[in-house]
């Protein structure tokens, strides 16, 4: 190992990161020197929590230099814990508090129309993802980390689990490419993370392999909380392969395409009607509806195009999609709007509801509006349709008090 | 100067009696302060001493400075209708230092960081301290205690009443002029340098012993409209260049593209339709920044869809604020400075796009201003704290970056909100006493941050006008409680005794003092 090792960010534009230089080697008493933006207003706070993670792991001698724009706690604690890890090899995990806040579950059947991407290894991104109010965040180890920033990345994550505050938003993780993921695993699965991404997944066996470790890892925390899967289908064996995937695990609660990797995979340009992935995104919702699973489409990468985006999120949602990620907060609305039934399709489907309901009330087994017969498949969907309606405020739970 | 001559005004605060060798009123609350006395009168012009055929000019600055009698110890005004792209003010004082002149008082309407050289004639002793604002670097090395005088900072109403009251004397005043002629007529509206208007130079034409026009537009009389009549005007200059066009106005003005702003923005704008604060004469005030600009979208949306529009809207226009008059959304721009090139066509275009001053805008000391009558006033702070009180000139490490602006003079609205978020960067914004109090609680209504919105308990008007709605309404102390469960609690920053600057409220009483930094 070369000494001084390093952790974490700094620069001109980097905010709510710093950088950590530590050389074990220096043969004096623990010194830690701090270099601050906030220097008059935290300085004594930084200094106290990095001697915390140096005590915690017992070493009482070296040279630390932090120079930091603004790095919250669990930021500094998970940059002083990468530096020691890579200068030691040492096992145990600093592990801050997790926020009372940060212990809500999730559910199966979650609404996931938008899931909002997060740079596994930028901080400042994290802090205000919820004020948003995403479905979902996505704290991203994969593509978003560069390779010699993962371990450092996986401490970061770890400790955004416990200590930022999504405001309800569901939690997940996407891990690295299985196998390189199955190490994430063991930072994210005891912090209550909801969902893990499985990027490029292109067989079951991957799923097995990382249910097994998601199995190991609970065993040895005592933990029963259920961790959901999204596999994400990003190349043509992995499109030829999704039925086998979807089958592969009790906990897959979607399935997700990644069209940038797909459409590379298939040596064709990505172009925004995505004819070119038609039959993958197509054969991906009928594998899902089939698994009782969520379709979940790609990403639009044109933040500022939000006429593209909404008529992407139109042709998706008319494809059967139910929901995408995003790259921009500002892509939430649009997305949310887009995949949520109109007020057509509320009315229609509460007429439809109230139908059944009266048939059901009458003793009728066939259900009609005006001189249509009404399928039970229909019924169904109108009743999905208002369960979703109610979740997303459009209607309210009363709603058939509201109706006329 | 230390804590010795200090007193404590009406809102708590240690505050001298005395700076620069001049007596000081203590700040006694809002309103209480009562002015006694007479305007301040400039000495008597006569017509014999200036040419019949009304050309003013002067070779160059320089001669036109020695003839206005610049000499040791003399208040030397410039105004920032250039913003960063002045290039007078620095000339200004870079002649004083050729002619070896000592302890001039820069009282500038506000500096940027293009006056940075300014430090140097601060360091060598040419000027003795300034009365205006002090931003960035300049902020910077006066709360280091660099500065000899004391900073005197004032608002751009607490400008115009310092100048009126006599409280402070321009011994000569330098105003830059996108266009003027020989006689000293002059406007923004014209010319490679146009900046729309020169509202901020009013008092000092009204007022000042000398005044002189520097002008790289020289038209032949009549310059019109003449928004500075020639009458008040001593002497002209025509330069090659007063002003770096592209530092003044910005070609094109950018919404912000911060998600986190722009959820600002417009929780902004749900709560004052939650409140339901607009009807058919609504008006309101927002700044430039990103997140006021995208307020004013908003505020145009729903104007549109509840089918209403502004009797008149303040400026600073732009872009946006133009479109607005343009679609009828309001009948009237009243404008005081203006922010990109759209604005400076309207005012030339359009009759209701109007230039204001600092004199009808704001100042205290008159029969009544506009700010008053604004429905919705949108400001900025560096902090607030749990009594609502606001500090916009200091930050929490207590140093001196920024400017009053039009901020004190504003707090006067019918509805007074500062859109913030909860920390920046680390540092919280909502503290348990500001760093430096600018503006009084009692007229600061509310706190929109991404995590909450505050509203001050004094009004419960609004309290109840939004009891029902979805808006994340709590109480100024949980949101405080929420930034520190996030950030830490800051340490404060250890201040020396010294007092660097005053703090002046709009009626010239002073409200804090700003205190050296302890490094």
């Amino acid at each position: 190992m070369k000494y001084p090792v390093t952790a974490g960010n700094k620069g001109t534009k980097v905010r709510g990161d710093c950088l950590i230089t530590f050389d074990p080697e220096a043969d004096k008493d623990l010194a830690i020197r701090v270099e601050s933006r906030v220097d008059i207003l935290f300085g004594k706070a930084i200094a106290a929590t990095a001697r915390k993670v140096f005590d915690f792991f017992s070493i009482e001698k070296g040279d630390v230099h932090i120079e930091d724009a603004g790095a919250l706690d669990f930021v500094l604690a998970a940059r002083i814990e990468a530096c020691i890890k890579k200068a030691f090899p040492v096992e145990h995990n600093f592990l801050p508090d997790i926020l009372p806040a940060n212990q809500y579950g999730s559910a199966r059947k979650q609404l996931r129309q938008s899931r909002l991407y997060l740079p596994g290894n930028t901080p400042k991104m994290m802090i205000n993802a919820g004020i948003h109010h995403p479905h979902a965040v996505i704290l991203d180890l994969e593509d978003a980390v560069a390779v010699d920033k993962k371990d450092e990345a996986r401490l970061l994550v770890r400790n955004a689990l416990r200590q930022v505050d999504f405001y309800g938003a569901e939690r997940m993780v996407r891990i690295n490419q299985i196998p390189r993921g199955l190490t994430d695993l063991d930072q994210v699965v005891p912090h209550n993370v909801h969902v893990i991404l499985i990027p490029k997944c292109e067989s079951g066996a991957e799923i097995e392999q990382v249910n097994d470790r998601i199995e190991a890892i609970k065993s040895g925390e005592k933990s029963e909380q259920e961790v959901f899967l999204m596999p994400i289908i990003e190349s043509a064996k992995g499109v030829l392969n999704a039925e086998k995937i979807a089958a592969a695990g009790k906990n897959i609660v979607a399935l997700a395409i990644g069209l940038e990797d797909y459409t590379a995979d298939l040596g064709v340009r990505r172009s925004t009607e995505a004819i070119e992935s038609l039959y993958a995104r197509s054969h991906l919702v009928n594998v899902c509806k089939a698994y009782d699973l969520q379709a979940i489409d790609s990403v639009f990468s044109d933040v500022g195009d939000t006429e593209g985006l909404k008529q992407t999120v139109q042709r998706s949602k008319t494809l059967g999609f139910e929901g995408m990620g995003c790259i921009h907060p500002r892509q939430i609305r649009i997305i949310h709007d887009g995949y949520s039934p109109d007020e057509e399709e509320i009315l229609k489907s509460k007429t439809i509801a109230k139908a059944f309901e009266k048939a059901l009330g009458e003793g009728k087994g066939v259900v009609s509006v005006g001189t249509k017969m009404i399928d039970a498949p229909v019924v169904e969907k109108a009743q999905r349709t208002i369960m979703a309606a109610i979740q997303l405020g459009k209607l309210s739970e009363d709603w058939r008090g509201s109706h006329e | 100067m230390s804590n010795m001559n200090c007193v404590q005004n009406t809102a708590g605060r240690m505050v001298p009696v005395i700076a620069n060798g001049k007596a000081l009123e203590p700040f006694r609350g809002v309103g209480k302060y009562r002015p006694s006395g007479r305007k301040y009168g400039p000495p008597i012009a006569t017509c014999a001493d200036y040419p019949a055929d009304g050309n003013k000019l002067q070779p160059d600055l320089k001669s036109a400075l020695i003839k206005a009698g610049l000499k040791d110890g003399m208040t030397i005004s410039t105004h920032h209708h250039f913003r960063n792209g002045d290039l007078i003010a620095n000339q200004v004082f870079e002649i004083a230092a050729q002619l070896g002149l000592k302890d001039l008082v820069w009282a500038p309407s506000a500096s940027f960081p293009c006056h940075n050289p300014i430090i140097d004639h601060l360091k060598s002793g040419v000027i003795h301290h300034i009365e205006g604002s002090m931003n960035g670097d300049l902020g910077r090395f006066c709360s280091q205690g660099h500065m000899r005088g004391t900073g005197v900072l004032r608002s751009h109403g607490g400008r115009y009443q310092a100048i009126q009251d006599g409280d402070l004397h321009i011994d000569i005043a330098v105003i830059a002029a996108p266009a003027a002629d020989s006689f000293g007529n002059a406007n923004g509206l014209y010319g490679p340098t146009a900046c729309g208007l020169l509202g901020f130079a009013l008092a000092d034409a009204q007022y000042a012993d000398k005044t002189i026009v520097v002008t790289d537009n020289l038209v032949p009389f009549p310059c019109i409209p003449w928004q500075i009549q020639g009458n008040y005007v001593d002497y002209t200059v025509k330069v090659d260049k007063v002003g770096i066009p592209e530092k003044i106005i910005s070609g094109t003005t950018q919404v912000t593209k911060s998600p986190d702003r722009l959820l600002l923005a417009e929780m902004t704008a749900q709560f004052c339709e939650a409140a339901g604060l607009f009807h058919d004469h609504f008006s309101f005030q927002a700044g430039a920044g990103g997140t006021a600009l995208s307020i004013g979208i908003y505020f145009g949306e729903i104007l549109k869809r509840k089918g209403l529009a502004c009797a008149f809207a303040r400026g600073g226009s732009n872009k946006y604020l133009v479109e607005m008059l343009e679609s009828n959304l309001t009948k009237y721009i009243l404008d005081g400075q203006t922010f990109d090139l759209d604005g400076v066509r309207s005012m030339r275009e359009n009759t209701n796009h109007v230039d204001t001053s600092p004199f009808t805008s704001y100042n205290y000391h008159g029969k009544g201003n506009f700010a008053s009558m604004l429905d919705v006033v949108i400001l900025g702070a560096t902090e607030v704290d749990l009594n609502f009180n606001g500090n916009v000139v200091t930050h929490s490490d207590g140093y001196l970056l920024h400017g009053i602006g039009g901020w004190q003079n504003c707090l006067a609205a019918k509805c007074v909100i500062f859109p913030l978020p909860l920390f920046r960067g680390r540092i919280p914004v909502i503290l348990d006493e500001v760093t430096t109090l600018c503006g009084p609680g009692e007229m600061i209504d509310v706190i929109v941050t991404e995590r909450g919105i505050a509203i001050n308990p004094k009004r419960q008007d609004l309290m109840d006008a939004v009891k029902g709605s979805s808006l994340p309404i709590k109480p100024i102390e949980e949101l405080k409680a929420m930034a520190e469960q996030i950030c830490g609690k800051p340490e404060k920053p250890k201040l020396d005794e010294e007092i660097v600057a005053i703090v002046k409220w709009v009626d010239g009483t002073v409200i804090d003092a700003v205190r050296k930094v302890v490094p």
